[in-house]
């Protein structure tokens, strides 16, 4: 029998939810080691006899009685979560009140309730995307400084220091109160989608590593949906652009590893049916009089999905949806966007000028794709030697082999004669090449 | 054809745990490994895990402690029933065990001859 792919490492969500809902947020410890407790018995177990017909019940069943045991051995000498001790106390009660908590919906809650905990509004949003990472993902401080480009000791200490937190929190976040709740969900809403770029766009150079980071963040937008209270505009604003966006992941890298800009990108390897579901939800979305910054980055990946090739794309509408984004959540990196939105509606030249009107333009420093636009614009006005250092800049500031590649084709790209008037868009490094 | 039990015996490291994702790719060699001994007719039974606690019972006085696990260097995790030609080709077989990769060590004993 063929497990499902990254079965564990959701299964761990799921089950640390659960438990920790069980023993109470100050016994995260204890949940985490009934989890690891689970997968040794599975990884022994399962070696020999082959996995069984249903592998996450397996895992749960198990999880569940070594629950069971603990609750009766330490009733006297561990609380438990507050608002259940009467029930956790007496034989009576005990099994039917686990087993209450280990019925599917009820996993369903328990991953929502902790999601809501993990963005405890005293950490900082990087602490929080971490946590989630770790708590509701499964992923080890190794697997996350390795997605992160962090070191294993920077996030080990940023990891614990959150649990810490959320351990003296007392108890989980409340997901019934209405009030709480949507005060709460534009955090949560802020650390899914921070988590899905940090995939999207994100320093890691193992592409395989960076797809499963945004798909971890639309699987668990999807939990959102199944909660009355957390169904709203934005959550399926956010959902939509994380659909449009996933839908080019498979053309962002060329036939020969190298990365690919969006003007140069096969259009036929974007994942159709995800284009539809995005659309789909962004029609939802449009339900309320809440407009978000997810509305609108939603809308503009449906413009670029919508056109077939790139001279197709109505950049009109573009800007002006990047016009509402920087009144919205203005940005540096929103502001240059723009800008090279107008360069491609109106020439090089306006695109340059827009860059050089950017506020804090100091601040994107340390951004390569920056130096990168500056050298696109300044190439496509004829400026070889100007383009060529802006390159260079670029590449000093890439943040992997992958960009670092892309960046130098670009510097070399300056040497090479083009003929003129070829409508070399921006990042567009094949056509330049092969005028 | 002549039988072997594979003894599976772990060290006791310190090393932090597996995370989940790693040990689904270790449960994923085993189950691989098992699946080609057995297409290949060489398994005769996969034999059963070892829990990591016991009971020693020793000496005249048929004393009973505590398995000698916690000092233990290295504890029979399980064990299966391999069919081979001879102990050469049974160790053979037993190179493609997963257990080497987390410092483990098969031990390969023929299974005496009536």
């Amino acid at each position: 029998m063929q497990l499902d792919e990254h079965l564990f490492r959701r299964e761990a969500g799921r089950m640390v939810a659960t438990l920790t809902r069980i023993f109470g947020v100050q016994n995260l410890t204890l949940a985490e080691d009934v989890v690891q407790d689970a997968f040794c018995r599975a990884l022994e177990v399962w070696k020999f006899r082959g996995a069984p017909e249903n592998p996450s019940a397996w895992l749960m069943a198990t999880a569940k009685n070594r629950a069971l045991d603990i609750l009766r051995r330490e009733r006297t000498a561990l609380t438990f979560a507050p608002e259940l001790t009467r029930w956790l106390e007496s034989e009576w009660t005990l099994r039917p009140t686990v087993e209450e908590f280990f019925a599917p919906n009820a996993i369903k809650d328990d991953q929502l309730r902790m999601m809501f905990s993990c963005c405890h509004p005293r950490l900082p949003e990087e602490a929080q995307v971490a946590l989630v990472l770790h708590i509701l993902c499964g992923f080890s401080v190794d697997e996350i400084a390795g997605a992160f480009v962090s070191k294993h000791a920077a996030i080990e200490k940023r990891i614990t220091r959150s649990k810490k937190v959320l351990a003296g929190s007392n108890r989980l976040f409340e997901i019934a109160d209405e009030a709480d709740f949507s005060a709460r969900l534009p955090a949560v809403h802020r650390a899914l989608y921070l988590l899905f770029n940090e995939g999207y766009h994100g320093a890691s150079a193992e592409s395989a590593v960076r797809v499963e980071l945004c798909q971890e963040a639309m699987r668990l937008a999807t939990l959102l949906f199944d909660h009355p209270l957390a169904a709203t505009p934005a959550t399926f604003a956010l959902s939509a652009m994380m659909c449009l966006h996933a839908a080019r992941l498979p053309a962002r890298l060329d036939a020969s590893g190298n990365l690919s800009a969006l003007a140069d990108q096969d259009r036929s390897r974007w994942n159709a049916k995800l284009i539809a579901e995005g659309r789909k939800l962004l029609g939802q979305s449009a339900s309320g009089i809440e407009l978000s910054e997810y509305h609108v980055e939603a809308a503009i990946a449906a413009i670029h999905a919508e056109a077939a090739r790139v001279e197709e794309t109505d950049w009109g509408q573009i800007i002006a949806l990047y016009d509402t984004l920087m009144r919205l959540r203005p940005s540096p990196v929103v502001a240059l966007n723009r800008a090279i939105a107008i360069a491609q509606r109106d020439g090089p030249e306006r695109g340059l000028a827009e860059i050089r009107a950017i506020a804090d333009v100091e601040r994107l420093n340390a951004y390569p794709f920056y130096f990168a636009a500056l050298g696109e614009l300044e190439l496509r006005s004829g400026h070889r030697e100007i383009a060529r250092a802006h390159f260079r800049a670029a590449t000093k500031q890439a943040r992997n082999a992958m960009e670092r590649r892309f960046l130098e084709q670009r510097t070399d790209a300056c040497e090479v004669q083009s003929s003129a008037g070829v409508p070399a868009g921006i990042l567009r490094p094949r056509r330049l090449r092969q005028p | 054809m002549s039988e072997f039990v594979f003894l599976y015996r772990n060290e006791l490291t310190g090393a932090p745990p597996a995370s989940p994702e790693q040990m689904q790719q270790t449960m994923q060699k085993w189950m691989a490994w098992m699946k080609e001994m057995g297409e290949k007719g060489q398994l005769k039974n996969a034999g059963h895990p070892l829990e990591r606690t016991g009971k020693v019972v020793k000496g005249k006085q048929k004393t009973v402690v505590d398995g000698p696990f916690a000092e233990a260097k290295d504890i029979i995790g399980g064990y299966s029933l391999v069919e081979a030609n001879d102990i050469a080709q049974a160790v053979e077989i037993s190179l493609g065990c997963p257990i080497f990769e987390s410092g483990g060590m098969v031990e390969v004993r023929p299974v005496m001859k009536m």
